[in-house]
């Protein structure tokens, strides 16, 4: 096993899984409280690594996050603009934005399908400049990002039970409620979609920094992996409190990661992963209905044979 | 009080399915007035408590409340002051929050300022929504920190009464909320409400299949049929009445029997 899976692969896939955890948070918001499948988090993934690129390449890799930040609120404005105030179905409305972001993630990297940062300063090579101890050497980036991830899974627990999330959560799980109540669930919609591809946005400009490069297909299937990393991260934790929820998605993303990881060390080529995906989260995601279709089967074979037993009825199919 | 003034409302106009829901209908209630509402299926009861709360904006007439004209005030704007509790238990509460969570929830009503988005709820709120609880004598002050979905029909309607009264609205509307109860609750539930309708002085309205309820419970009894009021009793005439009587003026007033089984067998 040593062989097969060596500390650095796991330190990588964790730093790895800490990055897009921010992904799978979003999706939590957007999914999971909002009952909304937000499908313009492929383009806002590439719009946040975009835009925090071309600010890094400027010379501000931590003004590159606020940027990133600001670009993801915009485009989830727009989502949510779309669905609450013109009467786009929201599947439509995040399948609009993301085609429309295509084009402008190709504008905000100046017309050029990727861009590279190998010549300039990130908050990554910042920081280990700062502060040259001998054991933070190795871990420095995984330190980073866990910072990051704590921080922001402790402002989502915290925000997700103040008057506004709770008025957030009630919006994706009692809409009759909401509704008799004095919540408008539009600008609740509008809020957590802002939040989500914020956060989508955040995720796409630190993964930019730490690979030094950004490419237009980065984002592709981000939704996808996202779900799968979301869907594990609830099988694991179930139910419990917000920050627990929360600390499972984190969870969940890691342990995706390191499951691709070791589906590169056996071999795997790169190129199926998307389809490993695809297949988690439509296995996951259906698994529930099977259940219920397999306890059914059951019964009625139980059924079926006792009275073929007792009196011996043909049972048509 | 509540004054509704000439409201019509026709749905899919135009359609083979056309139907004028509301036709006409004028009603006051004063304040501390409790109007119980009978009429078959189709009468529009239900719709006439859409058109108060918001859910479709009336064709015409308007509608004023406590003063205000609230005839094209967004729904999520005017329920703010209007407490509506539905048959199905199910509508009025959030599943997946807790039992406080909910009542923080509802509690939102009562603050005007934005600044309340960011607060959390405080111990002292706690403790009020605790003694609240207690009052409906459910044991449910002992479970606030689950969820509502863990409750029973009937602990999640009393919940959400207590909910629609917490900050005492300028009406309240009861759309058969005890008929999809088992009758034990159902009448637990009336009496919690009745209670705390006498209790706060609210401005009541309450649909019912129930006849006798119609005529025992609050101080007025309407009857609707095609979306028209076609009978409305109150003080003397009221307390004469029986069951009998009320079936023959919808007889005269409708112009046709009252045939909707669940009236008949109630009686």
């Amino acid at each position: 096993m040593s062989s097969l899976f060596t500390l650095s692969i796991l330190q990588s896939a964790l730093e790895l899984g800490c990055i897009y955890s921010l992904v799978a948070l979003a999706l939590f918001l957007s999914f999971s409280i909002l009952n909304i499948a937000d499908l313009s988090t492929d383009g806002c993934f590439t719009l946040g690594c975009a835009v925090g690129a071309m600010v890094t390449l400027s010379g501000h890799p931590y003004l590159a996050l606020i940027a990133a930040v600001g670009a993801g609120i915009c485009s989830g404005f727009i989502t949510a603009f779309l669905q609450t105030r013109m009467g786009v179905p929201s599947i439509l409305a995040g399948i609009i934005v993301n085609t429309g972001l295509y084009t402008i993630n190709i504008a905000v990297m100046g017309f050029s399908s990727n861009v590279n940062l190998f010549a300039c300063d990130t908050v990554f090579s910042l920081a280990k400049d700062k502060l040259p101890f001998s054991w933070y050497e190795s871990w420095y980036k995984l330190l980073i990002v866990l910072a990051v991830v704590l921080a922001i899974g402790v402002f989502l627990a915290w925000f997700l039970n103040t008057r506004l999330g709770l008025s957030i959560r009630a919006t994706g799980d009692n809409e009759h409620m909401v509704r008799a109540s004095s919540i408008n669930p539009l600008f609740m919609i509008t809020v957590g979609l802002c939040l989500a591809n914020a956060l989508t946005a955040l995720s796409g400009a630190i993964l930019g920094q730490y690979q030094k490069s950004c490419d237009i297909n980065l984002g592709t299937g981000m939704v996808t992996i996202a779900l799968a990393s979301l869907i594990i991260g609830e099988s694991l934790v179930g139910k419990g409190s917000i920050l627990k929820k929360v600390a499972g998605v984190v969870l969940g993303s890691c342990l995706y990661r390191i499951i691709v990881a070791l589906a590169l060390r056996m071999n795997v080529p790169a190129e199926a992963l998307k389809l490993v995906s695809a297949i988690i989260v439509a296995v996951a995601i259906s698994f529930p209905y099977l259940k219920e279709k397999y306890t059914f089967f059951r019964k009625r074979q139980n059924n079926r044979a006792l009275f073929r037993k007792e009196d011996g009825t043909h049972v048509s199919h | 009080m509540l004054v509704i003034e000439s409201v019509s409302k026709t749905f899919h106009p135009g359609t083979v399915n056309e139907k004028r829901a509301l036709d006409q209908i004028n009603l006051t209630l004063a304040d501390g007035d409790f109007a119980v509402i009978v009429g078959s299926n189709g009468a529009g009861k239900s719709t006439l408590f859409n058109a108060i709360t918001g859910g479709f904006f009336v064709d015409e007439g308007r509608i004023i409340l406590g003063g205000e004209d609230i005839t094209y005030s967004k729904e999520h704007v005017r329920s703010k002051v209007i407490g509506h509790l539905f048959q199905d238990p199910l509508k009025g509460t959030a599943p997946h929050m807790t039992i406080e969570e909910n009542m923080a929830l509802a509690y939102l009503r009562a603050s005007t300022s934005r600044h309340a988005y960011f607060s959390r709820i405080s111990t002292s709120e706690k403790r009020k929504f605790r003694e609240q609880l207690s009052l409906l004598d459910m044991g449910l002050e002992d479970r606030m920190k689950q969820p509502v979905g863990l409750l029973s029909g009937g602990q999640r309607q009393a919940l959400t009464l207590l909910m629609a009264t917490m900050v005492t609205p300028r009406i309240l509307l009861l759309d058969e909320h005890t008929a999809a109860l088992d009758p034990a609750t159902a009448d637990k539930v009336l009496s919690l409400t009745e209670k705390m309708i006498a209790e706060r002085h609210i401005t009541c309205l309450m649909i019912t299949h129930n006849m006798h309820q119609a005529l025992t419970l609050g101080n007025q009894t309407i009857m609707m049929d095609s979306g028209r009021i076609v009978f409305h009793a109150a003080g003397n005439e009221r307390n004469n009445l029986t069951i009998d009587n009320l079936l023959s003026q919808f007889r005269l007033r409708a112009g046709k029997q009252l045939n909707d089984d669940k009236i008949l067998l109630s009686k």
